[in-house]
């Protein structure tokens, strides 16, 4: 069984997901909301992906429990997200070394 | 401990200091991140490299996409509330939450199946051009996993709820491993839906 310290902490948590899930809801509409502002397309990525980060960070940290996680879990997550960025970059860095007269069409 | 018990399926090893499934359903979380993030830095180079990319909104369906987002959201809150009932020692609300996860899940895939048939209706297919052919690739890859974790979470709201009779904390554990994989699911999408639908 749980102690009485213990019950009070979850309950305290419940509150914090149902906060994360109104700041989520109110972040989708965000997001929806400002592309229709017909932003340049530079601006355009940068605004929705920082709030997807917002969004992502929420979840991660809350729902997750990341915001309390042992230090192990937080090494294998330092290394993934060292791998994640080393992966976009190897395959942007293709980009800048295609066969000239290559042409991706959409 | 009995020899032919799995070890640390509640109390955490010392050496790491977690219990042995939080570990591993991080470092499979890990792999996860770069099976995805190999599919998503394909998407940057093949839209950077592109001479004329369309906007998403111009093809996709933003309102049912929005709407999607929302039960994705809605699902992961139900996920977290099951595992905190369980910790409440509340068994019934347990499954009704779990329950209203697995509900959320379905309607998911049916308004995605929506989605692919109305695309499919307007001959758009993968092989139609590269947004489609990515998007049907994120997409579908981000639907098998809803998939995958429809099935877990039915059987933890059926026939492994019983354990909760016999060892709750051990399925208490369980609840917080598979939603850790539940919520990556809808972090997933979270990235997915304004790559795809808004920019």
């Amino acid at each position: 069984m749980m102690s009485e310290h213990h019950i009070d902490e979850v309950k305290k948590s419940v509150r914090i997901y149902i906060t994360v899930f109104v700041a989520l809801a109110a972040l989708t509409v965000v997001t929806v909301a400002v592309s229709y502002f017909h932003l340049s397309l530079v601006a355009g990525i940068a605004v929705a992906l920082f709030i997807a980060t917002i969004k992502g960070s929420l979840v991660a940290c809350y729902f997750m429990h990341l915001i309390s996680e042992k230090k192990l879990i937080y090494a294998v997550l330092a290394l993934t997200v060292v791998f994640f960025f080393s992966l976009l970059l190897l395959t942007l860095s293709g980009h800048h070394n295609t066969i000239t007269g290559t042409q991706i069409v959409s | 401990m009995m020899p032919d018990t799995i070890p640390y399926t509640t109390h955490e090893r010392p050496d790491t200091g977690l219990y042995n499934a939080k570990i591993g359903i991080w470092l499979f979380l890990a792999s996860e991140v770069m099976l995805f993030g190999a599919l998503f830095s394909s998407y940057v180079l093949l839209r950077v490299g592109s001479t004329n990319w369309p906007l998403g909104h111009t093809i996709l369906n933003v309102p049912i996409a929005t709407f999607n987002t929302m039960v994705l959201i809605s699902s992961s809150v139900t996920m977290v509330m099951a595992w905190a009932s369980l910790k409440l020692n509340n068994f019934k609300k347990y499954r009704l939450y779990l329950g209203l996860t697995v509900l959320c899940g379905l309607i998911f895939l049916v308004v995605k199946g929506f989605e692919y048939n109305a695309k499919f209706e307007h001959h758009l297919f993968p092989s139609t051009s590269t947004f489609m052919a990515v998007y049907f690739t994120l997409t579908g890859l981000h639907g098998l996993h809803v998939i995958g974790g429809i099935i877990v979470n039915a059987y933890f709201l059926g026939p492994g709820s019983k354990m909760w009779f016999k060892e709750p904390e051990r399925l208490t554990n369980r609840i917080e491993v598979s939603g850790l994989y539940w919520h990556f699911v809808d972090l997933v999408w979270i990235f997915l839906f304004p790559v795809l639908y808004l920019l």
